[in-house]
């Protein structure tokens, strides 16, 4: 393998690389240049204050060492080939009824005036007047491309003993939990051993004597809700909690025993594998060229996103990928990124040249980005093969963001894909679900300082799937050490013996993976679901419940003070109840239970063979006990704060389960009362800093943290009895999230936030209250679940962030998991990845499901290690970066300030383009160089600066603020990146080019505009979606025919002053905008009410504060802001 | 050889000082067991808070008493740890019990890494006080 760090040392252009700091010949190793020692907060200090290891390493480089001749515009403005850009992506085959895509804008022609080229996605609906552009130029051959793979899998001698410097999930979980009640966990992570009269191993297999109706029994179920016909009921034991045997008998296994190689007829009727796999065929996927775009991309820079370095695989663009695998799965590889054409003619020696296709390709391993480096030392080079081969790496081509303003893209980003081998990048887990900031990871820590970005993984585990492969087996197949679940990436030494991909160890595969029950043969391993999906779902074996799987059991606590009375949410709530109770999830079993405070509980006995409910009232909230000893929870079957959760906590104790609290005002009885810290006067915190004399102490936004642990134990307390608490807050007035969201936080509960509800003033939260309950009440929920991270020997995981309780190192328990809750993690990397050419890692989710069905979840990502900086930035994935960025950005505010975390944040920013600039781009005056992909990263972060959670100098309520953090912690990442940067639309002149129809329905596709009031006009009217809410802001000058046709009055002036939602008028316009708002409805779990704004209303800064690029009060516009950066960059 | 008050003062120095060798003692391997997985965050933060303070209070003792007993070289050594100690009370997490750990964010690996550093450090720290203190004792047995 050719030294990567060769062309480093022969020159002193650029810095040495972080491993050599120590050693380096450059003179600015070890002597940091005096700006660069002056106290700069970054984002590495928005981890955990404490003695952080970060804070050891030495300054980065001095920028100002670097030769000025080191330009990188001294390069012509050579081009890459246009056929990678076309080719960026095979799309992936359509599937025929597939709908878990809501987040991709299928594809159409781009509308006009859309500067990025074709939408990404997928391949076009049948209808779509697209032209499939046949792959121009030259395409690779595949057998060249595939020289420049890596191995996957380099066969060295380490791993198979795993010892002490394992990944913390092997040495994890050998010991039980010391509490019984939170034992599950143990069970996932292999404390089955202990947990169980067993002797260690016997978990890998299934119990000895397991009966052979099981042993050999594997359902495959398409849809996770069909319940497994066969034998796989919950085990139910009464009483204890220990693991009584199933009624298949025969749990505690003898010593010893070995999983008996009991046939392997399929259990009962196989049903087909899920969707057309095998069947769909691969849509004519040749060469489906950006549409539209080739003509409209200026000459030059049609190749502009071409695979990263060694993706050759990326851009063969003719060859279709197989129709099996991801498909089953129902999780096509996102749409790669074909779409994202430049938005403008880069400057002149902004691309590197082209490699020429039929160069030489580096042999595997060797970085073709180091060439880049070596090119830059020596511009005159270039024609030298070497200077060319760098443009493999098209993704880590540069913008020049202060020449390209519109960066902004008129289609959702598509997140980068991992740079894998072909037929892994086809298995590897969909983006929706299992993101990385670096989708490159870099090879060591030093390598990951230097790049100066957050590393970490975005999670949104349980996401609702329309295709998961469900696997009844009764063995799993997991690593013996660390306890990983078999996964597409590991290696088959063997047809008997696999090798873990996270320990390296080589475990033998039991006889049973031997047979394939979907092809019906014998001796295919790697043809097993499990080892096609990255995404799958066992039903677990008993040997995974230490009690039986417990019943769906909903309590709802409701806040009934005269002030949540007069407030009416009541009405709304015990209306949808009554709606949905028959569709809450669960099974015969399934129990509700109401209870109600004010200044006493009220309890509701609901006994059957009473004709109207019991109302049992306990006064003494100091110490509070249970009226009734049962009946309290009924169940559905039989019969159609503060101190509230403490009652909410003991009635639930026996079984555990979710508990719904509603609240309206701070609680002020009992334990857990709290008084009212807000002061509106520091509501903007203290922007204004120009005024005070810079001695002067600060003052800036308080009581971000809460104001007692009483909330926060209480969670611990019902965590450890496996019951949630989700919290709706409607405050009139200030209530203290930041304290109450405590109970919800850590019992891996949700909350809800409806300020000013209000059913006359505030229609809206109305309507939001009763759809988001609505789908609360409905939704997919899982129960007693705990969440394990494994990664690959070396990484390992540092903070996590979400609503869960961290049990250990790598195990989360959540109580409840449901699909709207996200999760992410920092990971360090504790020691170089050098022992295989990818990393991965693996989200198992244990959980119960609403039908008592235990259930484990499995997800698994690989990624590419990479020892070269060009390479990582390339594979920098913007939007997770961002989001992981807002999640530490929070943490840091509550630990020390918001103005320390917008500092960390801008400073994020700043060096990771300074470093860019000085290790990869080359110095240029007067330009901010950014990788393509982070070239939003400045973009994403003002908008993260001008966020309600973060802003200052804008008056912002508390509890808005603090609702907005605990959003930005809990949601996934789609939705944070949409209440960060919302998608705004013009939708007075909708038309159909480039339509959708669904359903019959024509579906506009406006192409996004930029968040900027340039994009506003007099005559226009403009819908901002942010997720939460959508807001259609109608200029003064709007036509009449408008007003009529869509809004139904007759003039703007007559539009009133509080609209919202929009009439159903009988009119192709009002249908094109009613189901394009219906549309982008659809593709969020929540309901999004809009509010129709004029310009000249009140209300029009709800609108106009999304304008992210605009310059606010306080705040640079986003042309400030660049140069503001370049600026602080270039010192 | 006289039995002086700074010698007492030396003698209690000592027998605590190995008490809080103890303490150091039973931090580190407790936070081991946390990154080991043995033990629960909840439980393990239950049986850790209840000795912050008593750990915080021996240390103060002794350092009041070589105060009274004019040991100014001996307090001045053990002045920094109290200002560590001060800071680090004072910037704890909201907790009804006294304590300083947090059984939710206890499991980070920053927190955990700086509390195992901080119970090496302390450790030495004990370890090294309590032969000083020992050497200080005999010498204040033997010079007066």
């Amino acid at each position: 393998m050719a030294d990567p760090q060769a062309p480093f040392r022969t020159g002193v252009a650029p810095p040495p690389p972080a491993a050599q700091l120590q050693n380096g010949p450059s003179t600015n190793v070890g002597k940091p240049v005096p700006e660069l020692l002056k106290h700069k907060l970054h984002y590495q200090d928005l981890c955990w204050s404490m003695g952080h290891p970060y804070s050891s390493q030495a300054p980065p480089p001095a920028n100002s060492t670097l030769p000025p001749h080191t330009s990188f515009s001294s390069q012509p403005n050579q081009t890459v080939p246009s056929s990678r850009g076309g080719q960026g992506g095979v799309p992936p085959p359509p599937l025929p009824g597939q709908t878990y895509t809501p987040q991709q804008r299928p594809a159409g022609p781009p509308p006009a005036g859309q500067q990025y080229g074709p939408p990404q996605g997928l391949a076009p609906p049948p209808t779509g007047p697209r032209q499939p552009g046949p792959p121009t130029a030259t395409v690779a051959p595949l057998t060249q491309a595939n020289t420049h793979l890596t191995p996957y899998y380099q066969p060295t001698g380490h791993g198979d003993t795993p010892g002490s410097s394992g990944p913390p999930s092997a040495r994890s979980s050998t010991a039980p939990s010391p509490i019984p009640t939170q034992n599950f966990d143990a069970i996932e992570g292999g404390g089955v051993m202990t947990s169980f009269p067993g002797p260690p191993g016997t978990q890998m297999g299934p119990p000895s004597g397991a009966p052979t109706s099981q042993a050999g029994r594997r359902q495959y179920a398409q849809d996770p809700s069909i319940p497994s016909s066969g034998g796989q009921q919950p085990v139910r034991v009464s009483g204890t909690m220990a693991p009584v045997p199933s009624t298949q008998g025969s749990f505690p296994p003898p010593p010893g025993a070995q999983p008996p190689p009991s046939g392997y007829a399929p259990y009962g009727q196989v049903p087909p594998p899920p969707t057309s796999m095998g069947t769909a065929p691969p849509p004519s996927s040749k060469g489906y060229g950006p549409p539209g775009g080739q003509g409209m991309m200026p000459p030059g820079s049609q190749g502009s996103m071409p695979p990263p370095p060694s993706s050759m695989g990326q851009y063969q663009g003719g060859v279709p990928p197989p129709p099996s695998s991801q498909q089953q799965g129902g999780m096509p590889p996102p749409p790669t990124s074909m779409g994202q054409f430049q938005g403008g003619l880069p400057p002149p020696g902004q691309q590197r040249p082209p490699m020429p296709q039929g160069g030489m390709p580096p042999p595997p391993g060797q970085q073709p980005g180091m060439y880049g480096q070596q090119m830059q030392q020596t511009p005159n080079d270039l024609a030298g093969p070497f200077g060319r081969l760098t443009v493999q790496g098209g993704e880590s081509r540069a913008v020049n963001l202060l020449q390209n303003r519109n960066i902004c893209p008129t289609e959702p980003v598509e997140p980068p894909k991992a740079n894998l081998r072909d037929d892994l990048k086809k298995v590897n887990t969909s983006p929706d679900l299992f993101r990385c900031t670096l989708t490159t990871l870099p090879q060591n820590q030093n390598l990951l300082n230097k790049c100066k970005l957050p590393l970490g993984i975005v999670l949104h585990p349980f996401k609702d799937l329309s295709h998961l492969p469900v696997i009844t087996s009764s063995v799993i197949v997991r690593c013996r050490s660390c306890r990983t679940y078999i996964n597409p990436f590991v290696t088959f030494i063997d047809s008997r013996r696999w090798k873990c991909n996270l320990c390296y160890r080589v475990n033998d595969l039991p006889e049973e993976f031997m047979y394939n029950p979907l092809t019906k043969s014998y001796g295919e391993p790697h043809k097993r679901p499990e080892v096609q999906n990255s995404t799958i779902e066992f039903i677990a074996p008993s040997e995974y419940m230490l009690r039986p799987p417990q019943p769906a059991v909903y309590l709802f606590v409701l806040d009934v003070s005269h002030n949540a009375v007069e407030m009416g949410y009541l009405h709304s709530f015990c209306r949808v109840l009554l709606d949905e109770l028959e569709r809450l999830p669960g099974d015969a079993r399934t129990s509700i239970g109401l209870l109600t405070f004010d200044k006493v509980l009220h309890f509701y006995n609901l006994a059957e063979g009473l004709s109207q409910p019991q109302m049992l009232i306990v006064s003494d909230t100091e110490d509070v006990f249970l009226p009734s000893p049962d009946n309290l929870l009924v169940n559905l079957q039989e019969s159609k704060e503060g101190p509230a959760l403490q009652v909410a906590h003991k009635l639930m104790t026996p079984t555990g389960g979710r508990v719904c609290v509603f609240q309206s005002c701070l609680p002020s009885l009992g334990p857990g009362a709290l008084k009212p810290r807000e002061d509106p006067n520091q509501r903007a915190g203290n922007a204004a800093q120009k005024f005070f004399s810079r001695g002067e102490k600060e003052k800036d936004v308080q009581h971000l943290g809460p104001a007692t642990d009483f909330y926060k134990r209480m969670a611990l307390e019902c965590a450890g009895q496996q019951i949630a608490v989700d919290m709706f807050f409607m405050p009139g007035q200030y209530t203290d999230i930041a304290t109450l969201s405590g109970v919800a936080k850590y019992s891996g509960g949700c909350t809800f936030y409806f300020p000013g509800f209000h059913p006359v003033r505030a229609p809206a939260q109305v309507t939001r209250f009763e759809r988001d309950l609505r789908r609360y009440l409905t939704r997919k929920i899982g129960f007693e679940a705990v969440m394990r991270i494994r990664c690959t020997r070396g990484l390992s995981i540092h903070t996590f962030h979400g609503n869960f309780f961290v049990r250990s190192t790598d195990l989360l328990s959540l109580p409840n998991v449901n699909p709207d809750a996200g999760f992410a993690m920092q990971v360090s990397i504790e020691e170089a990845l050098v022992d295989s050419s990818t990393a991965c890692f693996q989200a198992a989710l244990l959980y119960t499901s609403s039908k008592g069905e235990r259930r484990i979840r499995v997800h698994t990502m690989a990624l590419p290690v990479s020892s070269n900086i060009t390479e990582i930035y390339a594979g920098a994935d913007q939007q997770a970066v961002v989001g992981l960025l807002a999640r530490m950005a929070v943490d840091r505010s509550i630990m020390s300030s918001i103005r320390d975390a917008r500092e960390a944040v801008i400073n994020a920013c700043i060096d990771c383009l300074a470093q860019y600039r000085s290790s990869v781009a080359g110095q240029q005056l007067g330009a901010l160089m950014a990788p393509w992909s982070l070239r939003l990263f400045p973009l994403y972060t003002l908008a993260l600066l001008k966020h309600p959670a973060f802003r200052l100098g804008t008056s912002t309520r508390l509890d808005d603020r603090v609702n907005t953090m605990n959003q930005l912690k809990a949601l996934p990442l789609a939705a944070n990146i949409m209440a960060l940067h919302p998608h705004m639309y013009a939708v007075h002149n909708l038309n159909d080019e480039g339509a959708l129809t669904i359903r019959d329905q024509i579906i506009p596709q406006p192409p996004i505009l930029s968040l900027s009031s340039e994009r506003l006009s007099r005559d226009g009217a403009f819908l901002l979606d942010d997720g939460e809410g959508m807001y259609m802001f109608v200029g003064r000058s709007i036509s009449v025919r408008f007003c009529t046709d869509v809004l139904g009055t007759e003039s703007f002036a007559a539009i009133p002053d509080v609209m919202f939602e929009l009439p159903e008028l009988d009119n192709a316009d009002s249908e094109r905008v009613r189901s394009f708002v219906g549309w982008l409805r659809e593709q969020r779990p929540f309901f999004p009410p809009l509010q129709i704004i004029r310009e000249d209303s009140r209300q029009r800064m709800v609108f106009l504060q999304h304008l992210v690029e605009d310059r606010s009060e306080s705040m640079f516009s986003y042309y400030e802001f660049l140069q503001h950066i370049q600026k602080e960059a270039c010192k | 050889m006289a039995f002086t008050f700074a010698a007492f003062c030396y003698i209690v120095a000592l027998l605590l000082s190995a008490c809080l060798i103890f303490f150091a003692i039973w931090h580190i391997i407790a936070f081991d067991e946390l990154k080991t997985d043995y033990k629960n965050p909840i439980d393990q933060c239950n049986s850790l808070n209840p000795l912050v303070l008593p750990e915080y209070i021996i240390h103060g003792f002794f350092c009041l008493l070589f105060l009274l007993a004019g040991e100014f070289f001996s307090l001045a050594l053990n002045i920094p740890l109290i200002a560590y100690h001060v800071y680090r009370y004072a910037g704890r997490p909201v907790m009804s019990s006294p304590g300083l750990y947090d059984p939710t964010t206890i499991m980070n690996a920053d927190v955990l890494s700086h509390c195992q550093r901080e119970g090496w450090i302390k450790l030495a720290f004990y370890l090294l006080s309590f032969f000083y203190y020992l050497y200080s004792m005999i010498y204040a047995l033997v010079s007066s």
